[in-house]
């Protein structure tokens, strides 16, 4: 059966076909819908993990213990489990174990470009990178056969229009490879030095196999149409250039960009005249080509920055551009916006009026460092916000910590706040952190995570209290607030702010848009009284706006939160 | 020669053009070609600008449409069309809901949303077509049914069976809106803009 699938639903089809029976993984754009499609299959046990660390040894652990295993996570999320990485590169694999990594080129979601080509070649892993769905699956299931034979960890890397496409599927049946039984054998899996030193030998040794394999595997594949020009290239980027270019030009396709496959390189840069590398990112395949001593063109021609299109190839290999239509004015930008109803509002409304230092973290709430709130000093990654704000306090003292606060979500906190509030603790640190607890995972789609009380099929699971974690790490001060309670909110922040000791303040509301959350009617404006004083706006809802100098609710998008009638001073906003 | 045709659905997020895509991608499956459609997800969807771009032909290399090789764009507010119009082919159709949201510079002021974009548009000879989606939504009993609305606007313009779009909308929409969803593309297809 052919049907059209996400490339991320591709993959979760391959590890279906493939008989992986472990999935964990940590949400994180562009690679969710991996974890959550596979999650649909019943024969795949699957689970949110805190963060990408736990769920690669998550997935080690089922491996060693017999059954085909994958983590997913974003590129920055390899970051976070790289320690696992490179030492389930010495220790190999049981049964096989796949760790898909999306890479995020363009920055559609993300907060750096980072190519996660070099984790592959940093800890000697074979990595996989398929250019549309169908390889997506194909790749996925190759990727498991390839960690068996060759006892290792594979890396699958995808990037954003590979994983966000849609693009044509055959269905096939599920193979069910018998569990493989646990032999204890403590050389291969006890990393001690004396263990590591001979298991770094036979890394290297597998490496070596490995490049052999590169060189005869099909999936490096040559697409011969006019030799004067010859593209090597892999993952969306062959696609931009096969549509610009078609058959007037040849192509090395390659399937597995580490390790790369020198003979072919070699092979097909004899049959051509001029040879160009097209990669989106790094210059990872044009290094390894001019290494060998072959002539090529790479990034002068192509950007480092961004992504590719068949209209930059088009531009940079034939000079051809295309004819377009534009109007002459400058429109106005539309940035993304925090939702109507968005209980993240009301706190940084409640920052921005106290003109407070905001250290921020990775979610929706990332938002509120756009006007008109424009309440965030620093986002960095994961947890940053809480360990970064105890620094920021220990050099700037008192007055600092009576003005400054770090601001996290849920599952932020989980994944790595958590250590950071133990270290404020531990370490005398009297700053003031903020939980933003919206009951989710938001900005990635609505995953439950370990406080919100289901998993990801959505049962009921353990709950994680934020308060006792809270507690659990020293810190006394601990106040639920609800956002939508401006007065309440404005009160507690001074009064822990002021506090000559650490507090947490868990701004405690449901994600106005999960949809067991009852909306109230719509607000609107009495015009009469509206003195266009603009108080409400310094809110940035998208439901408000002016129209004819007077304020104006949109029904269809105000979810009736209220915090807009307690601003108004003249009593215009009604129910 | 390329044959593979493009198209474009423009929108605010949150407005359901994901929806709409899979819609449209269903009906050029069940057509028999081979489809690409590439979507945004994550930080933009969050009130941004969201484009989805639709190939389909005998074989589709690239997931995106660029700049000057849309066939058709199905724009879900005025001004997306108008931020997306470099992205038409000479001689290309752009379908436009006439609804205006405000985005963020524009709701706190900082700048005004442009005037007379139809206009603008059509004087640079566009092959335009503008309607009212959202009443025509509401008519139907729902105005988040504007992208159903806009499909069969787009039917209009696309050579395929009335079967083929009944089966995608059935295999897409969930039991309990296709009632009302049928009515929308209903609206839409029957309407022919100005």
């Amino acid at each position: 059966m052919k049907t059209l699938l996400l490339g991320n639903a591709a993959v979760a089809r391959g590890l279906y076909e493939a008989g992986c029976g472990a999935v964990s993984s940590y949400p994180g754009t562009p690679s969710t819908e991996i974890t959550e499609e596979a999650a649909k299959f019943e024969e795949i046990y699957c689970e949110w993990a805190p963060n990408e660390k736990v769920a690669m040894e998550v997935a080690l652990g089922a491996s060693i213990g017999g059954t085909r295993s994958l983590c997913a996570m974003k590129h920055v999320g390899l970051n976070v489990a790289a320690d696992p990485l490179f030492t389930a590169s010495y220790t190999g694999v049981s049964a096989g174990m796949v760790i898909a990594v999306a890479d995020d080129p363009g920055m559609h979601s993300s907060q750096n470009e980072q190519d996660s080509r070099h984790y592959a070649a940093a800890s000697k892993l074979p990595m996989l990178e398929p250019a549309d769905s169908a390889e997506c699956k194909a790749f996925t299931k190759l990727a498991f056969e390839l960690s068996e034979r060759f006892d290792t960890p594979v890396l699958l890397r995808l990037s954003t229009r590979v994983s966000h496409s849609q693009s044509i599927v055959e269905l096939a049946e599920r193979e069910e490879p018998a569990p493989v039984p646990y032999q204890k054998n403590t050389p291969k899996y006890v990393m001690m030095p004396g263990f590591a030193k001979k298991k770094h030998v036979v890394v290297e040794e597998r490496t070596r196999k490995l490049a052999e394999y590169a060189d005869t595997a099909p999936i490096n594949e040559e697409i011969l149409g006019d030799t004067r020009l010859g593209i090597i290239t892999s993952g969306a980027a062959y696609q931009y250039a096969r549509e610009a270019l078609g058959d007037s030009a040849s192509y090395l396709k390659l399937g597995m960009v580490h390790p790369l496959p020198e003979e072919k390189i070699r092979h097909f840069a004899g049959q051509v005249e001029k040879l160009v590398v097209i990669e989106e990112l790094d210059d990872v395949i044009e290094t390894f080509v001019k290494k060998l001593g072959v002539p090529v063109q790479g990034k002068e021609l192509f950007p480092w920055i961004g992504e590719i299109s068949q209209n930059m190839v088009a531009d940079r290999l034939r000079g051809i551009r295309p004819e377009t239509t534009a109007l002459e004015e400058e429109l106005p930008v539309r940035p993304p916006v925090m939702c109507a109803g968005c209980p993240h509002r009301g706190m940084f409304y409640t920052l921005a009026k106290n003109k407070v230092t905001v250290l921020g973290d990775i979610g929706c709430y990332t938002l509120g460092a756009s006007a008109p709130l424009s309440a965030m000093d620093t986002t960095i990654c994961m947890g940053a916000s809480i360990s970064g704000l105890h620094g920021f306090n220990k050099v700037r003292g008192k007055e600092s910590e009576q003005r400054s606060v770090a601001v996290i979500g849920d599952s932020t906190f989980m994944h790595s706040g958590m250590t950071g509030l133990a270290n404020i603790s531990y370490n005398g640190g009297n700053s003031t952190v903020i939980i933003l607890d919206n009951s989710i995972t938001g900005m990635t789609g609505h995953q439950q995570n370990p406080t919100t009380g289901y998993n990801i099929k959505g049962e009921p699971a353990a709950k994680i209290s934020l308060e006792k974690v809270c507690e659990a790490v020293g810190i006394r001060r601990v106040s639920v607030v609800d956002p939508y309670d401006l007065k309440e909110f404005d009160r507690v922040l001074k009064e822990e702010l002021a506090a000559e000791e650490p507090s947490v303040i868990i701004s405690r509301r449901p994600c106005a848009l999960l949809k067991y959350v009852k909306h109230a009617p719509a607000y609107r404006v009495e015009s009469d009284r509206c003195k266009a004083c603009k108080a409400c706006m310094k809110l940035g809802c998208p439901a408000i706006s002016i129209k004819e100098g007077k304020a104006v609710i949109d029904g269809t998008q105000c979810v009736g939160c209220g915090l807009c009638k307690g601003l108004c001073g003249f009593g215009a906003i009604e129910e | 020669m390329n044959t593979t045709k493009n198209m474009m659905i423009v929108g605010v997020g949150g407005q359901g053009t994901l929806l709409a895509s899979r819609v449209l991608g269903n009906a050029l499956l069940q057509q028999g070609y081979d489809v690409k459609v590439s979507e945004v997800h994550g930080m933009s969807q969050r009130g941004g600008s969201v484009v989805t771009y639709v190939r389909y032909g005998e074989k589709v290399y690239s997931p995106i449409v660029d700049e000057g090789q849309a066939d058709i764009i199905l724009a879900f507010e005025q001004l997306e069309a108008a931020r997306w119009l470099h992205d038409l082919k000479p001689g290309g159709k752009l379908i436009v809901n006439t609804q205006q949201i405000d985005p963020m510079p524009v709701v706190t002021g900082t700048a005004s949303y442009p005037a007379g974009l139809m206009e603008k548009i059509r004087a640079k000879g566009v092959d335009l077509t503008a309607l009212d989606a959202l009443s025509l939504a509401e008519q139907a009993g729902s105005s988040k049914a504007v992208n159903i609305v806009l499909i069969g606007v787009l039917s209009c313009y696309l050579d395929f069976p009335k079967e083929v779009w009944a089966r995608a909308l059935e295999e897409c929409v969930p039991p309990k809106f296709l009632e009302i969803n049928q009515k929308a593309f209903e609206l839409g297809r029957s309407c022919k803009g100005e």
